[in-house]
This record gives C-alpha cells, sequence and structure tokens, in this order.
C-alpha cells in the first residue's frame, strides 16, 4: 500500500512541474523515476514515451500508465495515472472560477483577444513541427493535405480522419512490401 | 445527465487523438459546434490557460471543458473520460509491450495517422485564426476587403511570430511569457473592439 501512495504523490508532483506537452516532462521523469527512485531504466523510460506517442491519448498519462504498472500491477498504474492528472483538476477548477468571474470587464475581454493571437502563432509552431516529423514523402503530404483541406470543407467528424488514415498507411505499406 | 454525456464525448476524445496535448483540439472544437456547450473563441481562451498553467495541456483542456459544462463534478468526470482508454490500452500495451513496438502493421497504421494528426491540427487552426483576426461577418456585410483583416491583429502575429521563430535570443523562451505580453498587448492596443 506504501508503494501505491508513493506512485501518486511522485506522480502529483510531476504533474505539477509538467509546463506545456508532453515532451516538457521527460528531463522530470528522468530525474524522478529514473534517477531518484529507479523505477525504470533509462531506456524503458524511452521505450514508454515513444510508445505513449503513437499510441491514443495524453503522452503523460501515457508514460504515467505504464510506470506505475510495472511498479505495482494495475492499481499502480491507475493510482500514478490519477497523480499525475490531480494537480491539474485543481488548478484549473480555481483558475477557471477566477476567469469566469470577470470575463464581462471590457479590459479582460481585450486581453483575451491578444492571447488567442498569441494562441494561434503558438499552435502554428506546433504545427509546422509536427509537419516536419510526419510528412517524410509524397504519400504523407498528400495524407496531410487532404486530411487539412476535407476537414475545414467538410463537418465529418475527426474520427473518420484518423481511422481513414491508419487504413491508408496499412495499405500504402503493403503495397511497398509487396512490390519490394 | 450531462455528466454522462460529458464523459463518453471525452472517452473519444481520448481514444481518437494521437500525439499529445494538442491532438485533442480538432476533438474539442467538434464537440463545441455539435453540443452548443462552448464557443470556438471560449476554446481558445482554454488553450491558453492551459497553456500557461502547471500539467498536460490535454488534461488541462479537459478539465478546463468539463468545468464550463458540468462545474467541478463536470471536471473530475471529463478528465476521466479522457484517461480511461490511456489506461486501458497502455495496461494492455505492458503485457506485450516487444511484440507491440515491432508490429509492422501497428507501424503502417502509425505512417497514415501521424500527417492526418497533423492535417487535422491545421485545419483546427485556421478556424481559430478566422476567430481570432479576421471580421468575416462584417466582410460578409460590407464587401470591402480592407474590412476582413483586422489589421492590429495581424501585426501582432507576425511580431510573435518573428520572436518565436527567427529571434535568437527570445525563441527559446517559455510560452507562457508569450501569453502574457499578447494579453497586454491586447489591452494597450484595445484588440477585439
Amino acid at each position: 500500500m506504501r508503494n501505491v501512495w508513493e506512485l501518486f504523490l511522485t506522480f502529483a508532483k510531476i504533474g505539477v512541474m509538467t509546463f506545456g506537452g508532453g515532451m516538457a516532462m521527460l528531463p522530470i521523469l528522468q530525474r524522478e523515476v529514473v534517477e531518484k527512485r529507479r523505477w525504470a531504466t533509462e531506456e524503458e523510460l524511452s521505450d514508454y514515451f515513444a510508445i505513449g506517442q503513437c499510441t491514443p491519448g495524453i503522452i503523460a498519462v501515457n508514460t504515467a500508465t505504464f510506470v506505475g504498472q510495472k511498479q505495482s500491477g494495475i492499481l499502480g498504474g491507475i493510482l500514478a495515472t490519477i497523480g499525475v492528472v490531480f494537480p491539474s483538476l485543481v488548478i484549473i477548477t480555481v483558475l477557471a472560477g477566477v476567469i469566469s468571474a470577470f470575463s464581462h470587464l471590457a479590459w479582460v475581454q481585450q486581453a483575451f483577444a491578444g492571447i488567442r493571437i498569441c494562441v494561434c502563432v503558438l499552435i502554428f509552431n506546433t504545427v509546422l513541427k509536427l509537419i516536419r516529423k510526419a510528412v517524410v514523402d509524397y504519400k504523407t503530404f498528400l495524407i496531410f493535405l487532404a486530411t487539412a483541406l476535407l476537414s475545414i470543407f467538410t463537418d465529418l467528424s475527426p474520427v473518420i480522419f484518423v481511422l481513414g488514415a491508419a487504413l491508408c498507411g496499412i495499405i500504402l505499406k503493403t503495397l511497398e512490401a509487396r512490390r519490394s | 445527465m450531462i455528466l454522462l454525456r460529458l464523459f463518453w464525448e471525452f472517452l473519444k476524445v481520448g481514444l481518437f487523438s494521437i500525439g499529445g496535448g494538442m491532438a485533442t483540439l480538432p476533438f474539442l472544437q467538434e464537440m463545441g459546434t455539435a453540443t452548443g456547450w462552448f464557443t470556438n473563441g471560449q476554446l481558445a481562451d482554454m488553450v491558453a490557460v492551459s497553456e500557461s498553467t502547471p500539467g498536460p495541456i490535454g488534461v488541462n483542456m479537459a478539465t478546463y471543458v468539463g468545468y464550463t459544462t458540468g462545474g467541478i463534478p463536470g471536471a473530475v468526470v471529463a478528465t476521466l473520460g479522457l484517461i480511461t482508454p490511456s489506461v486501458v490500452i497502455i495496461l494492455a500495451i505492458a503485457v506485450l509491450l516487444k511484440s507491440f513496438r515491432n508490429n509492422r502493421y501497428v507501424e503502417a497504421a502509425f505512417y497514415g495517422l501521424r500527417p492526418a494528426s497533423a492535417g487535422l491540427i491545421s485545419a483546427a487552426l485556421v478556424s481559430l485564426v478566422m476567430m481570432a483576426m479576421l471580421h468575416v461577418e462584417l466582410f460578409q456585410e460590407t464587401g470591402r476587403l480592407l474590412d476582413l483583416v483586422d489589421g492590429k491583429a495581424l501585426i501582432l502575429a507576425a511580431v510573435l511570430l518573428v520572436l518565436t521563430r527567427w529571434v535568437k535570443p527570445t525563441k527559446k523562451l517559455h510560452p507562457i511569457l508569450f501569453i502574457l505580453a499578447s494579453a497586454v498587448a491586447g489591452v494597450v492596443f484595445s484588440l477585439g473592439g
């Protein structure tokens, strides 16, 4: 039981210290999980991270589940995960209440008008990074372009694109394997 | 009943968004349109707050949307919905670790999934830009191209783009600094008026 509690606390601490996306978490995970507590080796952690990136869901959550499961089985996996999301729940809930109390003020609205522009630029930078990793040949470029255009000009659910793209990947790679 | 619906909607987000917190954005946009729980503008504000507070962005956004829709219980339920598919899938994979990573079909599926994910986020970005920087309605009314573009917004975007991409000393700064500076710029130049 003590071990499971420690998992929860450690991952809550990691949750507080993570700012931004899953990638920002890696150095903190290395310190807390590999160096301080020796719950995983460097290689294991990078394996977990790689799998976390290519399975559904949030990378931070996926990695927490992995480490927790390895330490204390299924219960450990669940508690490490609850630990990593716990600080977000508390902090965001408090902030959301405060923001909605002041949102009618003119200067708050102006501030958020500025912030929205910044958000656009930040997402643009993220998208460029993703494209550089994902678009490796003309086929992946076509998948990227088709998804973006269809998603802008139709009301199709993103779920359809995700399923379709996975299918495309499998078909394209199978054809490639057959040709060579 | 809204709690059950929230859980279900976020379960779908958790199951289908692949590759980091921003990948949940297109799904959240669709959710807002389909349910009327929040507008595109509110969503952009939630992204900003989620980027500027501790915790993974995806989890922060789920908590925020959940809170906006159903108070504190909503925040808890939305977050639980988001993480449930991850936990189930990872626990299954943890058992079959090696065979999953080297599976030919898994690799092939991700060859297609990665560009699609980038495409979906690009499309979400287009609609955010339309909301934050263009006056589409005013343009439809007057038909003048000058009315379409919000000049002040465009200048701010250009400055931010240069600072975050090309100016060496500012490029590596934390996003929260750019968000705060933009908030100040918004008030000083009375943006969004």
